[in-house]
């Protein structure tokens, strides 16, 4: 049953990994951009999800009532300022601005809020569980972040299939120039990437910091789940993120029930894993 | 030329250091029908990237309705009203038909042109309009190619190499949609390699050779060997 349980647990747990991966994939997708700051981009969303709960006195999940627009508009900011001038043909100057941006959001991070572990209190509902039977309870919180994985993915899908933004994403995605001549801006479309991406970030971070604790220097782990849970569920394929993002999860909480220290190498392990056996991912996105 | 709707201004092109066009200066009345001809690389394609914003120039270098456009982005010429029908049609794959056309009318410019009139233009596309454009028939993406064009019901039209690469029965049945694609009031460029397709569409026809003017006619007035001449510089 205790295996049962972690199982269970790492599905939830999935849930988050999938929020840290869908900006990832979306971003990736409409502009084929790797930000390497992503991670640090969470942990600075919790920290302002924190700012908000200590200076407003509010709820950590009323923060997000700030948290996700600040983040949106953070994002189009650095999108139409700084990351547009990087994109063309060659991908390094990208991999080189935004490694060098999650530097400077690690050390100002460090220079406001110190070194110092800080959490998110959310009161009676971090204990709160539904006792499912046989011994296997779920937490209430865990249960509500993995339903707002799925609406977000789901929410990321429609948009993105259903609506005018999604088809200037792909269209813009296809083909830049004759997107333009479609009187697509696509300075001003990557810019609105970024900053749904960023709001996707939002929700990610105040999650994070919500369910453990969290330093400055806890970014770039985060943009490892990331990218694993993108790359494990195909690229360019939103629920295959989910997927990936549950798979991760999954093997961390085996890992552990084996050995605690287990953990996050079972991760990596079963990234490894299907890698080697499906380079392309589990659910890779059909190509015409 | 007072009312031109289109011109061009002694346009000098470059790609990086290397100049495509030199001093090419046209007009293109309202409601006019031009026809560009010219060998491969003799600035055809340049002339139309420099109109629709895709190359960007000394502004005055382009002016549309006496506005300089010449350094504007394509996405802000094609929202003053030229649209482009690009060279190998350059769907885009990830939308459907439907998608393809619906965002050629992003623009937002109002007119005749729907998707219901798209559709009753080229009835087959209503057909396929859930289908990814990869796997319609070269002729038919042309027809999304126009019609995506059409969408944005633009004052001028342009089309570059519209024939390259279709079947010759797929070019007639184009050109024979041209009169009702072309409707009145509207202005086009066609570039095009057949020199009697462009010739017969045409009201006035100019040959680019290595990035010069070389020949700029009546359609009607162009004979034979003076396009021959202009088209190889002989």
């Amino acid at each position: 049953m205790e295996w049962v349980n972690a199982i269970v647990q790492g599905v939830l747990l999935g849930g988050l990994y999938a929020l840290f991966a869908a900006g990832l994939s979306l971003i990736f997708g409409v502009m084929r951009l790797v930000n390497i700051a992503h991670g640090d981009l969470i942990v600075l969303a919790a920290y302002l999800g924190l700012t908000t709960t200590i200076a407003l006195g509010v709820h950590p999940l009323t923060s997000l009532m700030i948290a996700v627009p600040a983040m949106a508009a953070i994002g189009y900011v650095l999108q139409r300022g700084v990351l547009n001038r990087t994109l063309g043909d060659d991908i390094l100057p990208p991999l080189l601005v935004t490694f060098g941006l999650s530097v400077i959001i690690q050390n100002g991070l460090l220079e406001i809020y110190t070194a110092d572990s800080q959490k998110m209190n959310a009161g009676a509902i971090e204990t709160a569980s539904l006792e499912v039977t046989g011994g296997i309870s779920l937490g209430v919180l865990p249960l509500i972040m993995f339903a707002t994985a799925v609406a977000v993915i789901a929410g990321l899908q429609l948009v993105f299939y259903r609506t005018a933004l999604g088809r200037a994403f792909r269209a813009t995605s296809d083909n830049q120039d004759i997107a333009q001549l479609m009187g697509l801006n696509k300075a001003h479309v990557f810019g609105l990437a970024m900053a749904l991406s960023l709001a996707v970030v939002g929700i990610a971070g105040v999650f994070l910091g919500i369910r453990t604790s969290f330093d400055p220097a806890i970014g770039p782990g985060r943009l490892i789940f990331g990218f694993e849970a993108v790359i494990i569920g195909g690229l360019g394929n939103l629920w295959g993120t989910l997927a990936g993002g549950i798979i991760l999860g999954v093997s961390q909480n085996i890992g552990a029930q084996i050995h605690p220290g287990w953990q996050t190498l079972a991760g990596h392990l079963a990234f490894l894993f299907v890698l080697a056996v499906r380079p392309r991912g589990l659910f890779p996105r059909i190509e015409g | 030329m007072p009312d031109a709707l289109l011109e061009t201004r002694a346009l000098n092109a470059f790609y990086g250091d290397f100049q495509a066009l030199f001093d090419v200066s046209v007009t293109v009345a309202p409601g006019e029908v031009l026809a560009i001809i010219g060998a491969n690389g003799a600035g055809k394609t340049t002339l139309m990237r420099s109109v629709a914003g895709l190359l960007t120039n000394a502004a005055d270098m382009v002016a549309f309705k006496g506005r300089p456009i010449g350094s504007m982005r394509a996405d802000q010429v094609a929202q003053l009203g030229i649209a482009m029908v690009p060279e190998g049609r350059q769907l885009f794959p990830s939308l459907s038909v439907e998608e393809n056309l619906v965002i050629g009318g992003q623009v937002g410019r109002s007119g005749p042109w729907t998707l219901r009139a798209v559709y009753a233009l080229f009835p087959v596309l209503e057909e396929r309009r859930d289908m990814p454009p990869t796997t319609l028939s070269g002729g038919q993406q042309q027809m999304v190619a126009i019609g995506r064009a059409l969408m944005a019901n633009p004052e001028m039209l342009l089309f570059d190499e519209i024939s390259l690469g279709l079947a010759p029965i797929v070019i007639k049945s184009i050109y024979d949609a041209l009169p009702e694609i072309i409707r009145e009031g509207t202005s086009a460029i066609i570039v095009e390699q057949d020199i009697t397709k462009a010739i017969a569409v045409s009201d006035r026809v100019y040959c680019l050779q290595e990035g010069r003017i070389a020949l700029e006619s009546a359609s009607a007035d162009a004979s034979r060997d003076a396009i021959a001449r202009a088209y190889f510089g002989t």
